[in-house]
């Protein structure tokens, strides 16, 4: 999100959902749709039979794939060089959109500087994606009228997770694909909400709406809003936190609704960090791996026995309405935290969900026209300043939301850890689609469970042959982190030399292999690339 | 363009057909092989219409519209080719409604009401089959009860893109079957739903539902689904127990009316026995049930402690990207008011 913030001025998705229908190019990259989010994948089958190119770039052969016209199999974690390839032909071959470059954005030079380098065989060189296939998905694209890209965690879980998706946003300025219907730069979001999370400011740095927590004006609204002096230090990320609590310098933690035991990398890092956490609080609709370690455990209400709003993907704020009774003595996580708030010397008063959007309208612009009046029947897409806006279908019409759109290229660094002589595979992570997450829904619903009840690593069957696996062997997968134990599918979805796993299983935990090396702006960890050893067990 | 329906005068624009226009227009012509979803069918005949100057009636979904065009959509002889329709469905059909998990739900009762169909004329043979396929854990197929719509072939063909069933045999032996018979399991079924969501008759049933409720006992709840971020819009159908018996959808929303296997069939874990019921807290390494009274004191006093000991910065909170908007802003608010710290985060990153 951060990139799109600095090259954009916003950073979600650019368009609505629907649109993918219109567009004339779709190009999905890091993104296995037909899983992680089947019903937009409905929208680019959908787009594809109205005669609409598909160009799917992944490591892996994807469901997607099937449905392609061009499929770039890329080595994992050398997605700024593939994008850098095809800006290089974009601009070789005279694709680029002239007059929107000059009146909508800046920094154009720096594009042409970097991009020089990046000539399909040197591209194909580092990609493995060959250099005829890099020129036809460059004319795809870039000749398409309306052109969007779909991208999702396979972009952003890598070291240089922002620059990626700097360059994906480079890719789509170069052309002229921001700011008009069905073209755009659409990053999926991959839980229900943590869009609405990342808007109502459940992160370190801003406040709701996006607004700096080191900014004097803003301290100064917040404090005002809330009647207390309040930090304007930034605050520490998830990762920090947990190296904050090994430091000693983190001493109580609270964790609502999450899982990161299973969710975070370096599982067995996570576990020492919430041994050893003075008072761990932890308010879940199920036990978790993580609420084992709490102190504490407080039953919550799900999705189904409260009032409240989602924000989804495309930006529009839905609500959802208590459907039952909450289940045995459990209560929503609102209620929860406003009596907590008043054991500590507050004063909070919220009568219903409906009072704190009403709070929250007064407090963030870009929510500023939201009320449950308004999303009774329909959502409303924000940014909505005021009661009489109707809402943002797509972004940046006429103007980026920053001003100008800037580009912000960059240079292909090589993933944190490459396989070497004890760790010869490349392990990259991901989502299945009958499971969510670390399975705290998904795994307590029996049809799900039964479709799929333990990881099956995937392996290519060059590997597998030389190791002698077979389908449904059991094999123990080390990294420099910790090691676990998996079955394994053998199969054609992954190259020689790469393996899957999906972060699911406790019992076969990817996160205990994975490489917690950070992308230095967004702090994400590479999920998506570390080096392994695969042994018969 | 202008044309006229049943007397009013309408505004359409090219390319739209008859039952578009009049659905827009709140007229309801029946069908039950239309989804605006799906190129037109024409299968089932049932929205037969009578166009001023055609001799024979059109089928409404197949026929575009043209300027000053004249239809009627429920004159007598229409009517009552659209109950022959019915009984020659109803013909080759299980016809149990006293105990079909559909009725109350079902276009086919439906439209047998309104066109008053109180016996079925054209009694004879029927389409023999071996009974209903319970292969999967999610839905029955009960051909018996198939009245060849096509409608599940095309959405699994057209929006899904899978093809997993298709029809098998020609005329009266016509059936919706998988390739060479196979047991959904064994095929590329993603058990997306679509097929279920849409099915006009019993054939297709999910099977949490079955012998649970009618369905006008169920109460209906709109919700968003809880797994990814589409924001697919779901009726939770629920029992007199506060159980979810089954989840559907309507059309007017982000996902038209279209589901995937999470959203669709896997919300019963609101209902798991497993659900935490109690605050609990742990005495030397073990968990004892307390009341909210207790568990609250106890978080609150030592986050309060902390908090007045080491500084605000000594807490920290993961918030939820499951939770909704307005608990994500209170707890910000929570740590930033109350505890005096930025360290709030949640799992966008991960």
């Amino acid at each position: 999100m951060a990139g799109l913030a600095k090259s954009f001025g916003s950073g979600a998705m650019t368009n609505s959902i629907d649109e993918i229908e219109g567009a004339d190019a779709i190009f999905v990259t890091g993104s296995n749709t037909t899983e992680a989010h089947p019903v937009i994948a409905y929208r680019v089958k959908k787009a594809k039979q109205n005669g609409s190119k598909l160009i799917v770039a992944d490591p892996r052969k994807i469901d997607l794939v099937k449905y392609a016209d061009l499929w770039l199999q890329q080595k994992p974690g050398t997605d700024i060089a593939l994008l850098n390839g095809l800006m290089h032909v974009i601009i070789r071959d005279d694709l680029l959109d002239k007059k929107y470059i000059q009146k909508r954005t800046e920094n154009f030079e720096a594009v042409e500087d970097i991009m020089e380098k990046y000539d399909p065989e040197h591209v194909a060189e580092i990609t493995g994606v060959p250099a005829e296939d890099i020129v036809k998905a460059a004319h795809m694209y870039g000749e398409a009228e309306r052109a969007s890209i779909l991208y999702a965690m396979g972009i952003t879980q890598h070291t240089s997770g922002t620059d990626n998706v700097l360059s994906i946003a480079c890719l789509a300025m170069l052309t002229g694909n921001v700011g008009k219907e069905n073209a755009g730069v659409n990053p999926l979001r991959g839980q229900n909400n943590v869009q609405g999370a990342c808007d109502l400011g459940a992160l370190p740095n801003v406040y709701p709406g996006y607004q700096a927590v080191d900014d004097e004006e803003v301290n100064k609204k917040f404090s005002e809003a809330w009647g207390v002096e309040l930090s304007d230090e930034v605050g520490l990320t998830v990762t920090e936190i947990f190296d904050g609590i090994e430091e000693d310098e983190v001493k109580a933690l609270y964790v609502m609704g999450e899982n990161p035991v299973l969710s975070d990398p370096d599982s067995n890092h996570i576990r020492e960090a919430l041994e050893q956490v003075e008072f761990l609080v932890v308010q879940d609709i199920f036990m978790s791996d993580t609420a084992e370690y709490a102190d504490v455990v407080l039953p919550a209400a799900s999705f189904a026995e409260k009032d409240g709003t989602f924000t989804n993907s495309e930006r529009k704020v839905q609500k959802l309405d208590q459907v039952i009774e909450p289940i045995g003595e459990s209560k929503s996580d609102w209620e929860i935290l406003m009596e907590l708030a008043n054991r500590l010397g507050h004063d909070w008063d919220y009568s219903s969900a409906s009072e704190i959007m009403d709070e929250i309208a007064r407090v963030s612009p870009i929510y500023g026209g939201i009320s449950y009046e308004r999303i009774e029947e329909e959502g409303l897409q924000w940014p909505c300043p005021d009661y009489d806006h109707p809402g943002t279908k797509y972004l940046h019409k006429g103007e980026f939301s920053r001003g100008l759109g800037q580009f912000n290229p960059a240079e292909y660094i090589p993933p944190a850890e490459k396989p070497d002589e004890d760790y010869p595979y490349v392990l990259t992570t991901g989502r299945r689609l009958f499971h969510f997450h670390t399975r705290t829904m998904s795994g307590n619903s029996p049809g799900l469970e039964e479709q799929y009840s333990e990881e099956l690593m995937e392996i290519s069957l060059a590997d597998a042959q030389r190791m002698e696996i077979e389908d449904g062997d059991r094999v123990l997968v080390s990294s420099r982190r910790g090691e676990v134990e998996s079955k394994v599918t053998v199969t054609d979805r992954v190259p020689e030399g790469l393996v899957f796993m999906s972060f699911h299983f406790a019992e076969s935990a990817a996160n205990v292999l994975t490489n917690p090396a950070l992308d230095p702006v967004a702090k994400i960890p590479e999920y998506k690339v570390c080096a392994v050893n695969i042994e018969k067990s | 363009m202008k044309l006229t329906i049943n007397g009013e005068k309408l505004e359409a624009t090219e390319g739209q057909t008859i039952l578009e226009v009049a659905q827009e227009n709140g007229i309801d012509i029946p069908n039950l092989c239309y989804s605006p979803e799906l190129k037109p069918e024409g299968a089932c005949r049932m929205c037969v219409v009578d166009i001023e100057g055609v001799a024979d009636p059109v089928t409404a979904c197949t026929t575009e519209v043209s300027a000053g065009m004249v239809v009627e959509t429920e004159t007598p002889s229409l009517k009552k080719m659209r109950k022959v329709l019915v009984e020659l469905m109803l013909a080759n059909h299980d016809v149990e409604c006293l105990t079909c998990d559909k009725a109350g739900d079902c276009k086919l009762q439906d439209y047998a009401y309104r066109y008053s169909v109180k016996k079925v004329r054209f009694e004879g043979e029927k389409t023999e089959f071996k009974g209903i396929k319970d292969d999967n854990p999610f839905f029955i197929r009960d051909n018996r009860k198939c009245i060849l719509c096509y409608k599940c072939v095309n959405l699994c063909k057209q929006v899904q893109g899978e093809a997993s069933i298709n029809l098998e045999n020609r005329g009266f032996d016509t059936r919706v079957t998988t390739a060479f018979d196979l047991p959904l399991e064994e095929i590329n079924c993603q058990f997306c739903g679509l097929c279920v969501n849409e099915c006009p008759t019993g054939a297709l049933m999910e099977k949490s539902a079955l012998r649970k409720a009618r369905n006008w006992e169920l109460k209906k709840g709109s919700t968003i689904c809880p797994y990814c971020g589409v924001g697919c819009e779901l009726e939770l159908n629920i029992d007199e127990n506060d159980q979810i018996v089954k989840v559907t959808t309507n059309s007017d929303n982000v996902n038209r009316g279209q589901t995937c296997v999470k959203g669709k069939f896997g919300l019963d874990f609101v209902n798991s026995e497993e659900r935490l019921t109690k605050p609990l807290i742990k005495e030397e390494g073990r968990f004892r049930e307390a009341s909210w009274e207790e568990a609250l004191d106890k978080v609150a006093d030592n986050f309060g402690r902390i908090r007045d000991e080491f500084g605000g910065d000594a807490t920290a909170a993961l918030s939820s990207a499951k939770c909704t908007n307005e608990e994500n802003y209170l707890m910000q608010k929570f740590m930033r008011a109350v505890m005096g710290t930025n360290s709030v985060d949640h799992c966008a990153r991960l």
